[in-house]
């Protein structure tokens, strides 16, 4: 087998070995615990004998440990996510269309926020110590340390009450209309999102495009004659974006979770905000699903990211030889 | 135990070798005065501290009791009886404020120095201990890095209700797995070098070599994740107790603040804004103090050819 493949094996092997035990922490953190998921639902109800032994058989808490994660899996695997205990139907048809809400809204956030922080990054790195990269730097360092919350609601406050009022403030969804015909229900939830990682790309890219330059490889490539765009095009920049692509699937992964404050903080019908409602209603099957589509997404995204890195970097693929 | 004598004989054979014995100042001290040099980071500290003291005097300063009823819900600001107005059930948002701010604080503090203690005692470990004790340990945090910070939170939450000891855990352990990587680079640096081939030729106790020989001088780069992962456990308790999972009513609480008076934003921005800007202020100090750092601690490092 050729080394490169291998390497790639084993990375997706150990991705799924990831995946397998998240969902060993997911299952025990809300069925097997030590705290009792029936009393945690029921609350002041647990007292009632036949009600609590009605949800623990509902929840199979009754079998052994080991045969209910089993089954749980089981279902996972095939689709079947149990019954929501707040609405009664099956977990997969309430969280479909809110997947491809949330879906959307990442889709976007990425779609503007990746192309804008490559090019913001490489251009301050190229014309750098210049007003242009002074005020970028110190606007993307001021915004990675805002909370996102923190960025949503100045938004809110700037284009839907006081400032300007172009924007609704909460995503009122009309559920007659099909989703994409409601955008501007993306619009502030995607920018909040989009000024969140956008910083973090720009940040690493220009530091990354910025060593690359400093390098003998490029110093040999300008000596050589080479043309300057040749210079960056063949030989600076495809080595500059490999620790870069690293942390750009890391943004792209935390907007998984980012998801969840900010769909709450708009009312944007996404998984994220359905995270809240089922944490607060103690609906584990719902909480369960949720986390594991979150974490599968982030284990995902950073697989992505690892195996994009070998192919792209040229120093690990001839490393190999 | 006979320590004090392997002491003597440590010290008398080890600094030959070790350059690392002579007068000049630790390298965490050379980094703390770089910083201390970058303007950002004096803005860090000052912010820094304005917002801690607001916190910490804000109770004895504030000019009602943070459950008073003041004026009819949701008044605009009154100067000088109600300098921002009141919230939604008619407290003095000033008040509300001066008190807020000590739960986050402490909680993040509190969390973030959980998860320093927990990742850099896996980071030592498995950056010195052999390879599969190292595997298996970083399969582990892998699984933890796989859950968004605030996810994990949550999926706790769902089963055991918002308790506060439940989110500092939460959020000192989903730091540590972050911290474990850097201490792990570090101590794998550090364990080549002479001072601490000279300790394991004497044969002291592994963990003592740990804690004695390599904890010291990997201080820089773990005060760097301090300060970064002290910015992000404000943002993530805060986020917490915006969601109603953290603090619960009547509770003082900048993060629930900001929930509670949500739907009254319109007519009565204060008692949103003025939390939100605060918490926004606190973690952009935070941040720049920990950039100050980092951007010095790159820079001794490449003085003294290190890493």
């Amino acid at each position: 087998m050729p080394p490169l493949l291998k390497l790639i094996l084993i990375r997706i092997g150990l991705g799924v070995l990831t995946l397998l035990l998240v969902s060993v922490v997911v299952f025990v953190a809300t069925q097997a615990l030590p705290g009792d998921a029936a009393k945690a639902i029921l609350g002041r109800e647990a007292a009632n004998k036949d009600r609590y032994e009605a949800v623990k058989e509902q929840l199979g808490l009754n079998k052994p440990v080991l045969q209910q994660y089993v089954g749980w899996l089981g279902g996972v695997v095939t689709g079947d996510l149990g019954d929501s205990l707040a609405q009664g139907s099956p977990v997969t048809g309430l969280i479909g269309r809110r997947v491809v809400n949330s879906f959307i809204l990442v889709f976007v956030a990425a779609l503007v926020s990746v192309p804008v922080s490559l090019i913001l990054g490489s251009i301050t790195a190229l014309r750098r110590d210049t007003k242009f990269d002074t005020g970028v730097t110190v606007g993307s360092l001021t915004l990675a340390a805002l909370p996102e919350f923190v960025i949503g609601i100045i938004l809110i406050l700037l284009f839907a009450t006081q400032v300007i009022k172009v924007m609704p403030a909460t995503s009122r969804v009309d559920s007659g209309l099909p989703i994409l015909q409601q955008l501007e229900l993306f619009v502030l939830p995607a920018l909040t999102l989009t000024l969140a990682v956008a910083p973090y790309i720009t940040r690493i890219l220009r530091a990354s495009t910025i060593e690359v330059l400093e390098s003998e490889y490029v110093m040999m490539a300008r000596l050589k004659g080479l043309p300057e765009r040749l210079v960056l095009n063949r030989h600076a920049l495809p080595n500059a974006l490999a620790p870069a692509l690293q942390v750009t699937a890391l943004n792209l992964a935390w907007l998984a979770g980012g998801v969840v404050v900010v769909e709450y903080l708009f009312a944007f019908p996404g998984i994220g905000s359905l995270l809240v409602d089922s944490v607060a209603n103690r609906d584990m099957p719902m909480v369960q699903a949720i986390t594991l589509i979150i974490a599968a997404v982030y284990v995902v995204a950073n697989l992505t990211a690892d195996i994009l890195t070998i192919l792209v970097s040229p120093r690990l693929r001839t490393g190999l030889r | 135990m006979s320590t004090p004598e392997i002491r003597v004989n440590d010290s008398e054979l080890v600094e030959p070798v070790a350059v690392h014995a002579d007068s000049r100042p630790s390298e965490w001290v050379m980094m703390l005065r770089e910083a201390w040099r970058m303007g950002r980071t004096k803005i860090g500290v000052v912010i820094f501290g304005a917002i801690v003291a607001i916190a910490v005097v804000g109770p004895w300063v504030a000019p009602y009791s943070p459950t008073e009823f003041v004026a009819p819900p949701f008044s605009p600001p009154d100067i000088p009886t109600t300098w921002f107005g009141s919230d939604y059930l008619g407290h003095d948002v000033l008040t509300r404020v001066l008190y807020g701010g000590r739960t986050v604080i402490l909680l993040a503090l509190l969390a973030t120095i959980i998860g320093l203690g927990l990742g850099v005692t896996l980071g030592l470990i498995t950056g010195y201990a052999r390879r599969w004790i190292d595997e298996s340990i970083m399969r582990i945090l892998d699984v933890v890095l796989a859950f968004p910070q605030i996810v994990l939170a949550l999926l706790f939450v769902s089963i055991l209700g918002p308790r506060l000891w439940l989110i500092v855990v939460i959020v000192g352990v989903s730091h540590a797995p972050r911290i474990a990587r850097v201490a792990r680079a570090a101590t794998l640096e550090v364990a080549q070098r002479d001072f601490v081939r000279a300790a394991e030729a004497l044969g002291i106790a592994r963990w003592k070599i740990l804690f004695n020989e390599i904890l010291p001088s990997i201080t820089s780069p773990l005060l760097v994740e301090f300060g970064l992962r002290l910015t992000y456990s404000i943002g993530v308790i805060a986020a917490l107790s915006f969601l109603g999972f953290g603090m619960q009513p009547p509770a003082a609480d900048w993060g629930l603040m900001i929930n509670e008076n949500r739907i009254g934003i319109v007519i009565q921005p204060w008692p949103v804004l003025v939390p939100v800007l605060l918490i926004g202020i606190l973690t952009i100090g935070t941040n720049l103090i920990a950039d100050g750092l980092g951007r010095a601690l790159i820079g001794i490092e490449r003085d003294t050819g290190v890493g």
